[in-house]
């Protein structure tokens, strides 16, 4: 069965506090903290990007994992926020790990289930035989226009897979999707920021979109919430994911392992995948763990993984770690570092 | 830098590639066609670790000014920033900045560690050029 052979997540090390964002726009920090459910958000250094993010990942993957470049025969990453909008981040990442020219890539796009869509395809090409190991995964430098009640969650950050048959560490026992055109939240051609529908990115996007998503997975493998150790779902701020358990049965404990949005922010495509590398950094064997990732416009993809006897020797805390390692940064060197600001 | 000369680099920039001479065993890094030692000809690819040592670093807070804008190589980095020369584990030395630290805690023979990050923009219609930066560690 394929499934996740190893793991790499990376955390810009700049952070900003919600106070610093409220009083550049006048803003109650005390009400958004409560109203997003998030304390601050992980900032990308100047010469940070996508592509850098999702080396970084990329490499702590295959380090972890043993195993040799000449395996990989794909490379997957989805992002809203790629380098190039015609040149393939996956070609900068294949090198950049050291991969020859005999692997394919191309990049994937679908809001913030970018990843989760990439790690799919990875799926399905481990299944069927025509790669032995597929690195996939989703990073991000969130745009957010300054002012917009965005910038108080767009974050930076990201986290890659290596899937395949061999050598798992979590099986994928299903996935499936559930997929609508719902425009709660786009970005236009050449434009920089992204607009949104407001009130309208949560009922008939986020939680109907995961709510049928993850209701569809456990109908179809026989499940029930309680039947889960871990769950996570897509973190655009800390309110909707910590709601969207409640609706569907699962409990702060099932979910608080994985909400890393509480201390970074909304890392788009990497935000439900770096929720799933923090869940399989403490998770034992035989536990089982429940990710659903939502991207505007509009899909989910829920999973159903049963971690194996493995996971030990991946296990390193790094998430974790690179949460708790941080630099705290001003507004206006935030501006900088996000291109804002020449 | 050309576009073909930032291509021809990519290894180097990349991962460290640097190379080795397979009759004196001497490493070189950035790229040598022939040994500096014994005049071989056949070097051999090396990859470098990416672990080193800082030798000497400067930081600068006013670096080259470009008033008219008339500069379309654009490093990513801030001002002020540090540089440093780095003495690899295997032995040569390079010059690389030093990124994601607080500048007060840069030391002549801090351990540092290779990062990939974004060198240059060759301005907003041009190529981003990657490649390796250091931190402490």
């Amino acid at each position: 069965m394929a499934g996740i052979v190893a793991w790499g997540s990376y955390i810009p090390r700049y952070r900003i506090k919600v106070e610093d964002i409220a009083a550049a726009h006048g803003g109650d920090a005390e009400q958004i903290k409560l109203g997003l459910g998030i304390t601050e958000k992980s900032v990308p250094g100047i010469d940070e990007d996508t592509a850098t993010i999702a080396v970084e990942a990329a490499r702590r993957a295959l380090k972890s994992s043993k195993l040799s470049p000449k395996e990989i025969g794909a490379v997957y990453i989805g992002s809203e926020s790629h380098p190039y909008a015609v040149k393939p981040t996956g070609t900068i990442v294949g090198t950049a790990i050291g991969l020859s020219n005999d692997y394919t890539t191309a990049d994937f796009e679908f809001a913030c289930k970018a990843g989760t869509a990439a790690m799919q395809v990875a799926a399905a090409w481990a299944r069927s035989g025509m790669a032995d190991y597929v690195i996939a995964g989703g990073a991000d430098t969130a745009q957010a226009a300054p002012g917009d009640p965005l910038e108080y969650t767009a974050a930076a950050g990201g986290a890659v897979f290596i899937i395949g048959e061999e050598n798992v560490v979590a099986e994928i026992n299903q996935t499936l999707s559930f997929t609508s055109d719902t425009p709660d939240f786009w970005r236009r051609k050449e434009q920089k920021y992204p607009g949104h529908g407001g009130a309208f990115t949560g009922e008939p996007a986020y939680y109907r979109h995961i709510t049928e998503a993850t209701k569809m997975l456990m109908k179809d493998v026989g499940t029930k919430p309680e039947d889960y150790d871990y769950a996570v779902f897509h973190q655009p701020n800390g309110k909707f994911p910590a709601r969207v358990a409640k609706l569907l049965g699962f409990t702060e404990e099932q979910i608080a392992p994985g909400m890393v949005v509480r201390k970074i922010g909304n890392t788009y495509s990497g935000s439900s995948l770096l929720g799933l590398a923090a869940v399989l950094d403490i998770a034992k064997p035989g536990q089982r763990i429940l990710l659903t990732s939502y991207g505007s416009g509009a899909g989910s993809d829920s999973f159903d993984l049963i971690v194996t006897g493995r996971i030990a020797d991946r296990q390193t805390k790094s998430v974790e770690s690179q949460i708790n390692d941080k630099v705290y940064i001003s507004y206006p060197k935030y501006l900088k570092n996000t291109g804002k600001l020449a | 830098m050309a576009v073909p000369k930032i291509w021809r680099k990519i290894p180097e920039y990349y991962n460290l590639i640097g190379r080795q001479c397979p009759e004196c065993k001497e490493l070189y890094f950035p790229v040598r066609d022939v040994c500096k030692k014994c005049g071989c000809l056949e070097m051999t690819d090396y990859k470098f670790e990416g672990k080193g040592q800082i030798v000497t670093f400067t930081i600068t807070r006013t670096p080259i000014s470009d008033p008219e804008g008339e500069n379309t190589e654009i490093p990513a980095r801030d001002v002020p920033y540090a540089v440093a020369v780095i003495k690899l584990e295997e032995g040569p030395m390079l010059t690389a900045e030093i990124v994601d630290c607080n500048f007060e805690d840069i030391e002549i023979g801090k351990n540092v560690e290779v990062v990939f990050r974004k060198i240059m923009e060759h301005g907003a219609k041009g190529v981003i050029q990657y490649g390796y930066k250091f931190r402490l560690c």
